[in-house]
């Protein structure tokens, strides 16, 4: 086995043990990435100080016996969605509006994972603006699925996805303001987690909608992304949104929970029709070994997800119009023409959505839906502890899928979006296999229900072992 | 017959006095500053960055809004409003729209008039833009330094009817922000901003804006231009246009600056990046309690305890120094039979200095009034026929003995006493 394979739980273990060297590990990262970048168009951005971390990190290592206590990530080689801003290095939200764009300071999430001692290796491709659930907005080419080049790897997080299902990094991080980290998690085989909506700061995230944006990691096991969020999350002086009260995230406590006697609901609108029946059946199967494990499932009835896709398209497409407006051609080098397609079809239904006259039709509107649908999970959540279904109707699309669909990725994320305009957190774990394709399988819980959803998700995949499975690289 | 009635409102902007910036952390001091020195993230509008609002900034907006007898709305948000603008580096503006911290309120004229308030509402302050040549090339340049400087609205109904109204309210609300200490007012530095919206006539088919007015001046006299030049329109049987006017005080008359054939679309929305504020009752009490006394209470209090006529009490209270002054040489000037009205007129009018103690000034400015009966018998005697005149009952021919009076001591003298010791002696 190869060092960039291993889980970031792992790669902790050698590290502690000095079984292996931060720069060891961080080389074979890189030298992945340098076979298959060409391949997957993950990267787009390599940080050019990289080894030089991970010779800081050993040195600390080597120096101090309780450098883990403190930076518990010591030495770990990372990848960065590229909507994040890093100081000093290019951030471009992959588009050509920012092709030259160096960031004169940190995202929070970044500065935190500094702190904690990661190594960032680099920046990984996504949708514009996150704008996408393919990759294939990128202004810098689409990514390409690790288990089969010819799908998407999913987006807009898809360059994160990819590094980590290809094993180019130990983990990435990406952000998701509906499905962009579950979705490409679930097309990727890896394991996603969504935050609960101002539990990750947004501080220095580009933003796309900013009532949903929800910065989260990607990694190889359930574990792992426990490990990322216990130091990514927590109130922020610099994000209004964030919530004040501590992260009670218990590691120990994680693995080897009992689902017995828990209570788990499976809304039955969620089985829409464009669902795959191959992939149904894998949930249906997922199910079952919940259910052995000794979870009650109810089927229970919520709110048609189609109705969440007028919500979030127009919440979404408000803000974007907003959030857009400052690279006006003044400040950046790049005027407006250099916008995508994606990104101006966006700000044009967003800035009607919001015009005089129409704001109570469409953005109120939307907003109130929004708040029953709040409403109903709160009531559900009063009955249950989790709810759990399908991530997307089906395995990754082929690439060009989302050509002449405007609605695509509305589509494809329809059931997540209930989740993420409600605020709530969840995960996506990988429960099988169509046509070679991977499927996941999505756990969501109530806001702040991390240590639930996560335990719970580490339970599935204790009794499993789809998320071992790795794709063949060997691409001709 | 054409019934026109002045109507008028207006607008004022108050940059706020906070150490530091509405929704960041720079200082919020931009006047004489090196440009774009007092700049970070948030305030340049940089991708990912984040509003994070200033406390103190609500805080004073609401004790505004409560010394303004408005109502402090107990849930109220921010909002964005969109338009493009060089000095406005996030493509829209943080302000507040259907739910302004304060709503409603009042400001009461000498007159006993009142004058409504609609709204108080917070708002973050843009750029600056400054017009020049640079190596021989006309620029724009922004300097970022007022962005995001805390700036509150003030907003009335349209109940002022006339110029000189327009300038008492202006008077009186910088005498209440004053005594608050939440801004400077000052016009110069920029940091009070006036807008009046003028209009006449009964069906008020149309607003003119008049903005860029820099002293209360101005206000009162572009406001009665405007009203005259749409009183002659009206009249002539025309509608004034909708449009948006500037001030010129050299020629006192307003110009246009561009029509406003429909009303401007902000796209207003919701402000995602900060929650919604809520209030409790404890919240506002505490805030109320935080309020000095206002000058109207002040003013009262001095018609009531000195007997001043209320306009010269509220010219005293409109100065923290001026009141000061008074309140501590009220008693010196009683010890020298200056009343406290005639004290608070040699304030007002700038006959005694604020630098200087009060017995000395007042003692020289009350032996002025004494005149020496010695020059008084000598005009007397020096002048045979003019007291002739008098004590044949031209009386009027006593200005002439009060002349040689001022004369002989040099200016020095109390006219109005010289001529009752004149009469006095004559015998009149």
């Amino acid at each position: 086995m190869k060092l960039n394979q291993l889980t970031l739980t792992e790669a902790l273990e050698g590290l502690k043990v000095k079984k292996f060297s931060s720069v060891e590990l961080t080389l074979a990262c890189l030298d992945e990435i340098k076979r298959l970048n060409p391949k997957l168009n993950a990267f787009l951005t390599l940080n050019p100080d990289a080894l030089k971390a991970a010779k800081a990190a050993d040195l600390k290592i080597r120096s101090d016996g309780n450098a883990f206590k403190t930076q518990p990530l010591l030495g770990i080689p990372y990848a960065l969605k590229d909507n994040f801003l890093t100081a000093g290095l290019k951030t471009t939200a992959s588009s050509k509006v920012l092709d030259d764009y160096i960031p004169q300071y940190d995202a929070t999430v970044y500065a935190r994972l500094k702190t904690a001692g990661t190594v960032l290796l680099g920046k990984t491709n996504m949708d514009a603006w996150a704008h996408g659930s393919s990759t294939e907005t990128s202004d810098y080419g689409t990514t390409r699925n690790p288990w089969n080049l010819n799908h998407t790897p999913g987006g807009s997080s898809g360059g994160s996805a990819a590094a980590v299902a290809a094993d180019m990094c130990i983990f990435a991080i990406g952000s998701e303001t509906a499905g962009s980290v579950r979705g490409p998690a679930c097309w990727c085989g890896i394991t996603g987690l969504k935050p609960t909506y101002g539990r990750v700061s947004r501080y220095g995230v580009i933003a796309m909608a900013s009532s949903t944006d929800s910065p989260g990691p990607l990694t190889k096991t359930v574990a792992d992304a426990a490990r990322v969020y216990q130091v990514i999350a927590g109130p922020d002086p610099f994000d209004a949104t964030t919530s004040g009260r501590p992260v009670n995230l218990n590691l120990g406590h994680l693995q080897g929970l009992s689902l017995k006697g828990r209570r788990l609901a499976v809304p039955k609108e969620y089985l829409v029709k464009e669902m795959d029946k191959a992939t149904a059946k894998l949930i249906e199967n997922a199910l079952k070994k919940l259910e052995g494990l000794g979870a009650k499932i109810d089927q229970i009835s919520l709110i048609d997800p189609h109705y969440s896709i007028g919500v979030y398209t127009l919440v979404q497409r408000s803000e974007v119009s907003s959030n857009l407006a400052r690279y006006d051609g003044v400040r950046y080098g790049n005027d407006r023409s250099h916008f995508g397609h994606e990104a101006k079809n966006r700000v044009m239904l967003g800035s009607f959505a919001l015009s005089a006259g129409y704001y109570d039709q469409y953005y109120n509107k939307a907003q109130k839906v929004r708040t029953l649908i709040i409403e109903e999970f709160k009531k559900t959540f009063r009955k249950y502890d989790l709810v759990i279904g399908p991530v997307t109707p089906g395995p990754a699309l082929k690439v060009g899928a989302s050509k002449d669909s405007p609605m695509f990725g509305e589509i494809v994320d329809m059931l997540m979006e209930p989740s993420s305009v409600a605020g709530l957190t969840g995960t996506s774990v990988p429960c099988g296999f169509v046509t070679g394709l991977p499927v996941g399988l999505q756990i969501t819980g109530p806001q702040f229900a991390e240590g639930l959803v996560l335990a719970v998700s580490a339970a599935y995949q204790a009794a499993t072992d789809w998320h071992l499975k790795k794709p063949v690289t060997d691409y001709a | 017959m054409l019934k026109l009635t002045p109507t008028i409102g207006m607008e004022v902007h108050v940059e706020l006095a906070t150490a530091s910036k509405m929704f960041c952390g720079c200082p919020a001091e931009h006047f004489a500053v090196k440009p774009n020195t007092h700049t970070c993230p948030v305030c340049l509008g940089l991708p990912g960055a984040l509003p994070v609002p200033n406390k103190k900034a609500v805080d004073w907006t609401m004790m505004i809004g409560l010394a303004l007898g408005s109502t402090v709305n107990k849930t109220s948000k921010f909002d964005r409003k969109h338009y493009f603008y060089p000095d406005l580096p996030k493509g829209f503006q943080i302000s507040q729209y259907d739910e302004p911290l304060c709503r409603g309120g009042q400001l009461a004229l000498d007159s006993g008039k009142i004058i409504n308030l609609t709204r108080v509402h917070l708002e973050e302050d843009t750029g600056k833009l400054i017009h020049q040549t640079v190596g021989g090339k006309r620029v724009s340049l922004v300097d970022f330094n007022r962005s995001g400087v805390p700036l509150v609205e003030i907003v009335t109904e349209p109940d002022i009817a006339s110029g000189a109204e327009a300038k008492e309210f202006l008077k009186k609300l910088t005498a209440i922000l004053r005594t608050l200490k939440v801004s400077d007012c000052d016009m110069e530095k920029g940091s009070m901003r006036l807008e009046a919206n003028v209009s006449m006539g009964e069906s008020l088919a149309y607003k003119v804006e008049v903005k860029n007015l820099n002293s209360f001046r101005f206000v009162e006299q572009a406001i009665d231009y405007e009203l005259s030049r749409q009183e002659k329109l009206l009249k002539a049987g025309k509608t004034p246009r909708q449009e948006t006017r500037g001030y010129d005080p050299k020629t006192r008359s307003t110009f246009v600056q561009r029509y406003k054939e429909t009303a401007e679309d902000y796209r207003y929305f919701p402000e995602p990046d900060i929650p919604p504020m809520v209030f409790s009752d404890k919240d506002i009490a505490a805030i109320r309690a935080k309020l000095p006394r206002l000058p109207e209470a002040k003013a009262k209090d001095l018609v009531d305890r000195f007997n001043l006529p209320p306009k010269l009490a509220s010219l005293l209270v409109a100065k923290a120094s001026r009141l000061t002054y008074f309140k501590n040489s009220v008693k010196t000037a009683q010890t020298l039979k200056v009343s406290p009205e005639k004290l608070a007129n040699l304030i007002i009018n700038h006959k005694i200095s604020l630098d200087k103690p009060a017995a000395e000034q007042l003692k020289t400015l009350t032996q002025k009034q004494t005149v020496d009966l010695g020059i008084i018998d000598q005009v007397i005697k020096d002048n045979p026929d003019v007291v002739a005149k008098i004590k044949a009952g031209k009386s009027s021919a006593v200005a002439f003995l009060v002349g040689q009076v001022m004369r002989l001591t040099r200016g020095q003298a109390d006219a109005v006493a010289a001529r009752k010791l004149l009469l006095k002696r004559l015998q009149v």
